[in-house]
């Protein structure tokens, strides 16, 4: 790990502090195949400029790669970027669009973990890629709402024949969007926001 | 056209193991390293520290801190994300996490702890963020 020389680090831009009220935050992560939108999701309504994080992570959680007990691991660098929306003086949201190696998202230790819920965004001409990662959601427990990003190319299904295609149960929202617009994306996680709201007045455990 | 099919899955009884991180604070072998604390609230329960828990700065660097520690310290003034610490300082999350969590033992941070999703999600915080939302 190189650290040559700590006083170029540039921290926030002033303009870009939270206030010293902000109290706690909360994360939304955004999936979805490679070149869906989920970048350009994060800076229509990211508040900063998006940001990236990065993790290192071994090969040795990833049952696929494995090496039957050869002691060697792999290192892998698992970047993603990330932007802000302080919700008020005490309250802030990131939001998390995962990077384009699916089989790193879920042995990211915290990512998923007390997220309030996930977007899927999805692009019709490759409704397969979210497959996998709509299953292991599901399987985490992970609340979501489906978005469509619609590319002017892509085959536009009826909602229903895509709540059919996806064997989403009726009350998962399934949105179209055009996430370079703010407003479309801020509607999408208005709709997740919506969504996660009835399920607590519904008392399903999610 | 007919779109391809999926299946729903079934949610998971038991969680996953945690994944193997490389860093600082990997055990040896391949165990997966255990998830660093934080104290929090009055009450002092424990929660991890997260890609969103909030960091603030409580002291000036000391002389004897460590390059990253003083950087991490300069940028903290005002709250940061551990997401964003990571950003600037140009480091992984795991390892953003073992300088947090000997500059909490020194006690030259504060740590704000995220709302996480419990079982049954708090209604107000929710209308919050639609609320937030809704501004924007
Ligand atoms: N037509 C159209 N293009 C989009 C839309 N969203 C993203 N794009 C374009 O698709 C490309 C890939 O988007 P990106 O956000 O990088 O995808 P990511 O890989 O999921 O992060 C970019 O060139 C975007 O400008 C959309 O809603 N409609
Ligand atoms: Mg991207």
């Amino acid at each position: 790990m190189d650290f040559k020389n700590s006083d170029t680090i540039t921290g926030p831009r002033t303009e870009d502090h939270l206030p010293g009220t902000a109290q706690a935050a909360v994360k939304i992560v955004i999936v979805g195949g490679f070149g869906v939108g989920k970048t350009t999701m994060v800076g229509s309504v990211s508040e900063i400029k998006p940001l990236t994080t990065e993790e290192t992570m071994t090969q040795a959680g990833i049952g696929v790669d494995d090496n039957f007990g050869s002691k060697s691991k792999t290192a892998t660098t698992v970047a993603m970027d990330f932007g802000r929306i302080s919700v008020t003086d005490e309250l802030v949201l990131y939001l998390f669009g995962t990077p384009g190696q699916e089989r790193f998202w879920f042995l990211w230790n915290g990512l998923f973990e007390g997220a309030l819920g996930a977007v899927v965004l999805i692009d019709t001409r490759r409704l397969e890629v979210s497959f996998d990662v709509m299953g292991r959601l599901e399987e985490r427990g992970v609340p979501f709402v489906v978005a469509v990003n619609d590319f002017p190319d892509a085959p536009r299904y009826a909602v229903e024949e895509l709540r059919q295609a996806l064997d989403l149960a009726e009350e998962i929202p399934i949105i179209r969007c055009d996430v370079r617009r703010r407003a479309s994306s801020r509607d999408v996680l208005m709709t997740l926001m919506r969504f996660l709201h009835s399920l607590t007045m519904t008392g399903a455990s999610t | 056209m007919t779109p391809p099919q999926r299946r729903r899955r079934k949610p998971k009884q038991e969680q996953p193991p945690p994944p193997a991180v490389e860093g600082p604070q990997a055990g040896a072998g391949d165990r997966p390293p255990e998830r660093l604390y934080i104290l929090t609230g009055e009450d002092c329960e424990r929660a991890p520290i997260d890609l969103v828990t909030l960091i603030v700065a409580r002291a000036d660097p000391p002389h004897s801190a460590a390059p990253e520690q003083s950087a991490l310290l300069r940028i903290c003034q005002a709250p940061l994300s551990v997401a964003e610490i990571s950003a600037y300082l140009n480091l992984p999350i795991s390892v953003v996490t073992v300088l947090l969590t000997e500059l909490l033992t020194a006690e030259l941070v504060q740590a704000r702890a995220p709302v996480v999703r419990q079982a049954r999600a708090d209604r107000s915080l929710l209308e919050a963020v639609m609320h937030g939302l809704q501004k924007l």
